[in-house]
């Protein structure tokens, strides 16, 4: 059962650790990089607290080994704003009072990143599809598929503009 | 939760996987998407004293035409399936079904051939793969040998395939002009189980159904091929009358296990009127 070296990108930072082959990727970015915005609500990959952005595809990280991230490149919730600037996303959220408690919303935050990647344009339908493996108990969802809608406008906004 | 302690190897190709496997015996598991293993090895369900992840083996994923068949890497994820431009052409009924599979994260990590290799009835592809008289490629150290799907599950978590052996593929006719399929299932939420589902494959010639295969998923300690429903339709114009003579035979062979989504009787009704449904949606598909 001995340690194995991984070494990955975390929000651009390369890290090299030794980890347990059993370490799951949530406990090492939570323990280890101290990294605690995904949440471990589950554990067994329904609630979509935990994702985050692996190689560009979300991943629920309490159901990855962090020996599997070997060369991947994994964005979590912290690499979302830029020097302080918060991303549209997180902005969305804000404005359209798209959480409560907060504690599904990093990984809200981090499945909405990449679906906007994937679909900068969605309609509420697809938001609705693409948000489906994330659970919240606060809101009732409808501010989130607000705060999302609101963040690709914003951003195809910049995108124009640049 | 946190697994048990266990080795872990990567290896890059089938022959240094099935090696590993020979060498360790059955204290080793391999690991596809991991979705419903490392659950279960949170849980001590499974304890594992080796994990040989499957993931950084390329032979293992991919969707090819081959000649008459379409080979599906073993290790090809939902999400791939659903996003693949060949089986949304020719074997539309995968597509559909992927996408009633969990939930769009775990649709990135789950794989077909681990959805077909643990041996959950609960799961959707065994039936989708005896609808589409699938075969599997089943490779070991003494060689690659195949198995039809309909021969491949034994019971809940018990299948044909040995300790020593990986499925690498699956291999599935393409549709023929004039096919109509569709999957439907019966859930509670995003993400769960059947309560039931059927899966239907249908062709007309001449006013009467000229093929028909169905498979039933959840309603049964593996997944079902429904022959006798099959027969009920097969000669026949399809009339509300052929239907409930299949939907009968369907209800006759669920053996389903009572859980928190419903009772015996409640299931087996649910795979009736899931077959009802998916009969007439392939009905309406057929071109």
């Amino acid at each position: 059962m001995s340690k194995k070296i991984v070494s990955m990108q975390i929000n651009g930072k390369t890290v090299e650790e030794a980890v347990e082959p059993r370490t799951l990727l949530v406990h090492f970015l939570r323990e280890k990089m101290n990294l605690t915005g995904a949440h471990i609500g589950c554990e067994t990959s329904h609630c979509g607290a935990c994702t985050v952005d692996i190689d560009g595809q979300s991943v629920k990280s309490c159901t990855h080994l962090t020996v599997q991230c070997a060369g991947s490149e994994v964005k979590t919730v912290e690499g979302l704003a830029n020097g302080g600037v918060l991303h549209a996303l997180q902005d969305g959220f804000y404005k359209e009072h798209g959480l409560q408690c907060g504690f599904c919303t990093p990984g809200m935050l981090m499945r909405a990143y990449r679906l906007l990647q994937d679909n900068p344009n969605p309609t509420e339908a697809e938001v609705r599809v693409g948000m489906s493996g994330n659970l919240c108990r606060c809101t009732g969802y409808q501010n989130i598929v607000k705060a999302v809608l609101h963040a690709a406008a914003t951003l195809q906004q910049q995108a124009v503009a640049a | 939760m946190i697994p048990p302690a266990f080795d872990y190897h990567a290896p890059h190709t089938v022959a240094e996987a099935i090696a590993l496997l020979s060498s360790l015996g059955d204290d080793a598991k391999l690991l596809a998407g991991g979705h419903s293993l490392l659950p279960m090895m949170k849980l001590r369900f499974a304890q594992p004293g080796t994990l040989i992840d499957i993931n950084r083996i390329p032979e293992l994923r991919g969707i090819s035409e081959q000649g008459s068949v379409i080979r599906i890497g073993a290790m090809t994820s939902e999400n791939e399936l659903i996003a693949s431009p060949l089986l949304q052409a020719k074997l539309p009924l995968l597509v559909e079904a992927a996408l009633l599979i969990a939930d769009p994260q775990v649709r990135n990590r789950g794989t077909i051939g681990g959805d077909i290799a643990h041996g959950d009835p609960g799961n959707d592809h065994p039936a989708i793969a005896m609808a589409l008289d699938a075969t599997f490629v089943l490779q070991g150290p003494q060689g690659e040998r195949q198995v039809k799907a309909l021969d491949f599950f034994h019971g809940t978590y018990m299948t044909a395939l040995a300790e020593d052996e990986i499925l690498t593929a699956i291999l599935i006719a393409p549709f023929a002009a004039g096919t109509g399929s569709a999957y439907l299932k019966l859930k509670r939420k995003t993400g769960d189980w059947a309560t039931a589902g059927a899966a239907v494959v249908l062709r007309m010639a001449g006013g009467v159904v000229s093929h028909a295969s169905i498979g039933l998923t959840n309603v049964a300690p593996t997944a079902l091929r429904a022959s006798d429903a099959e027969a009920a339709l097969l000669g026949k114009p399809l009339s509300d009358a052929s239907i409930d003579a299949a939907v009968h035979a369907v209800r006759a062979i669920c053996d389903p296990a009572e859980d928190l989504r419903g009772d015996v009787e409640y299931k087996t009704a649910m795979a009736g009127e899931m077959t009802r449904r998916a009969i007439r949606a392939a009905a309406a598909r057929c071109a």
